[in-house]
């Protein structure tokens, strides 16, 4: 997803003169062709985010259009009041473009690993995020992200499923098992843990790579009572979006994603998808588990009293 | 007084923390404002009792909009206008009378401040001031929003318009500003221009004088007294064109 990422902003940066690119050391030696034909809108600021949120500021307050660039931890985690202040508090926006997701690196350790940045964007007001879950699908979304005037947030990883799917992240569904079956979300890279783990289970799966803003009208439109979410990040992140959309109905929601702790273990990414439960097995065992208490009956209607 | 630190020199002498070390000039009594300023002052202040840190920083502000910034307020949308970045936002109500006095804003605004209906905050918000470039009251946010818009001018070939950036000196312990120092001085950033209202208030000094932070990094300074509206004229336009420029506007203490 990276190289998508440096080959489309590289064709940005020579296409429109109002594109920037902001970095801070990470991707630089990539973008080396880039300085140097755009040397004044390509600007590595060198181990300074503060600094590179800051200048994507600035630059949009001048009427650039800045795509800023970092391991989401630095980019997201340790900039975050910059975030706050020096784009949405201005009326400024950016289009941010992360690397590393929650555990690319594992064997890199905490410091690298990032599931909460989606949870920290979701904190800001319209923002639009993009968890792209194939290469191919980072061009669009880039591009339909920079020739937009809002704040975007792209967030790469090196897992990815086995196909690309277009579209504008509308929910789409990718299994379908009839009305009303219970109806399982996957965000981005994990569809394929997904369909694995429900294969022969009764079970719809619909697939976006856009969280935000969250398709409501789709999930209304493909859910029955029972739903499971799973997302790449923070477990729960998109809880309250689902539970609004929801919110006139009954159901159950189910939410999978990434623990809260510090496992302070290294090993894999594929470790620590199992590690999370989000590997088919482990997501199979949580959704057979929320299934068996649908099916004993906590959404059963309440019965009508005689005589009504 | 003018005191001129050039920017290969040696860091000037080490000064007792919490003290400004190039003091050019104490003064006894604070002077009194500028005139145009007063009626605005007042009507702002509204029989409230200003934190020094507020009157210090009116004389600074007056010269820079009546001798420095090309900008008025029919060009407060212009591309090719000066910016000017107040940084430190708590410094506002100096501000806000200035603008004032200069037409930005009409002077019925400055009534009933940081009120339910006014636009005129404790800080200001640059979505609802013409005229105000950045919100700011969080510290150490206005130096990297002013090294992004000297950036950003210079790639759309806006060469005319100068970026300046007004911080105080307690305002240099935020590490963010020296993000932006180091990296404009080794980029020679030379459209910005930032502005320290040293007032003494750095809880933990600068040894060595708040300009020295910017020449070590290759900025030219000048200290000045930061009433002195001619040697604050004169250091406001004293930069090369080539590097990136400090004016430290010392001021009394307001203890």
């Amino acid at each position: 997803m990276r190289n998508r990422f440096v080959e489309t902003t590289t064709a940005l940066l020579a296409e429109d003169p109002r594109t920037a690119l902001v970095l801070a050391d990470i991707s630089a030696d990539a973008f080396d062709p880039a300085a140097y034909r755009h040397p004044d809108r390509v600007l590595n600021v060198g181990i300074r985010e503060q600094l590179m949120v800051g200048v994507a500021g600035g630059l949009a307050l001048t009427g650039l259009r800045p795509i800023v660039h970092s391991y989401a931890p630095f980019l997201v985690e340790r900039a975050y009041e910059q975030l706050k202040l020096d784009l949405d508090h201005q009326g400024a926006s950016a289009v941010l473009v992360s690397i590393g997701a929650s555990y690319d690196r594992a064997e890199s350790g905490r410091t690298h690993l990032s599931p909460a940045d989606v949870s920290l964007i979701d904190t800001l007001h319209g923002w639009t995020v993009h968890v792209p879950g194939h290469p191919d699908e980072v061009p669009a979304l880039l591009r339909d992200a920079v020739a937009a005037d809002s704040s975007a947030y792209l967030r790469l990883s090196t897992l990815h499923n086995a196909r690309a799917y277009g579209g504008d992240g509308a929910l789409r569904m990718v299994r379908d098992a009839g009305p009303g079956a219970p109806l399982l979300v996957a965000v981005g890279p994990v569809l394929d843990a997904a369909l694995a783990a429900v294969a022969d289970l009764g079970v719809s799966v619909a697939y976006t790579h856009r969280p935000r803003p969250w398709d409501t009208a789709g999930l209304r439109a493909l859910a029955g009572e029972a739903v499971i979410l799973v997302e790449p990040y923070l477990a729960g992140t998109s809880a309250r979006v689902v539970s609004a959309a929801l919110a006139d109905r009954p159901h159950r929601l189910l939410a999978l994603g990434v623990g809260r702790g510090d496992l302070r273990r290294y090993g894999s990414a594929e470790d620590h998808t199992r590690w999370h439960g989000l590997d088919a097995g482990g997501l199979r065992r949580s959704v057979t588990g929320f299934l068996d208490h649908t099916a004993a009956g906590f959404l059963a209607p309440a019965p009508v009293p005689a005589g009504r | 007084m003018t005191t001129t630190t050039a920017s290969a020199g040696p860091a000037p002498t080490a000064a007792p923390p919490r003290e400004p070390t190039a003091t050019p000039r104490r003064h006894p009594t604070v002077p009194p404002l500028p005139a145009p300023v007063v009626p605005q002052y007042e009507r702002i202040r509204a029989g409230r009792e200003f934190g020094a840190n507020v009157r210090s920083t009116v004389d600074v502000l007056w010269v820079l909009y009546d001798r420095v910034l090309r900008i008025a307020p029919e060009t407060v949308d212009d591309p090719g206008r000066d910016r000017f970045l107040l940084s430190k936002g708590h410094a506002v109500a100096g501000y806000y009378a200035v603008l004032a006095a200069k037409g930005f804003v009409p002077a019925d605004w400055l009534d009933d401040q940081g009120g339910p209906d006014s636009r005129l905050g404790d800080h200001p918000d640059r979505t609802l001031v013409p005229g105000v470039e950045i919100g700011s009251g969080s510290l150490g946010h206005g130096l990297g929003l002013g090294v992004g818009t000297a950036l950003g001018l210079r790639a759309q070939g806006l060469l005319t318009p100068r970026v300046h950036v007004l911080l105080g000196d307690a305002e240099l312990d935020e590490g963010s500003n020296h993000e932006a120092i180091a990296y404009a001085g080794a980029t020679g950033l030379g459209s910005l221009t930032a502005i320290v209202v040293d007032n003494g208030s750095a809880t933990h000094g600068w040894t060595g004088g708040a300009a020295a932070r910017f020449t070590v990094n290759g900025w030219t300074a000048t200290t000045v007294d930061g009433y002195d509206h001619d040697a604050l004229h004169t250091a406001l336009t004293g930069h090369d064109n080539h590097r990136p420029h400090v004016v430290v506007a010392v001021v009394d203490q307001g203890e």
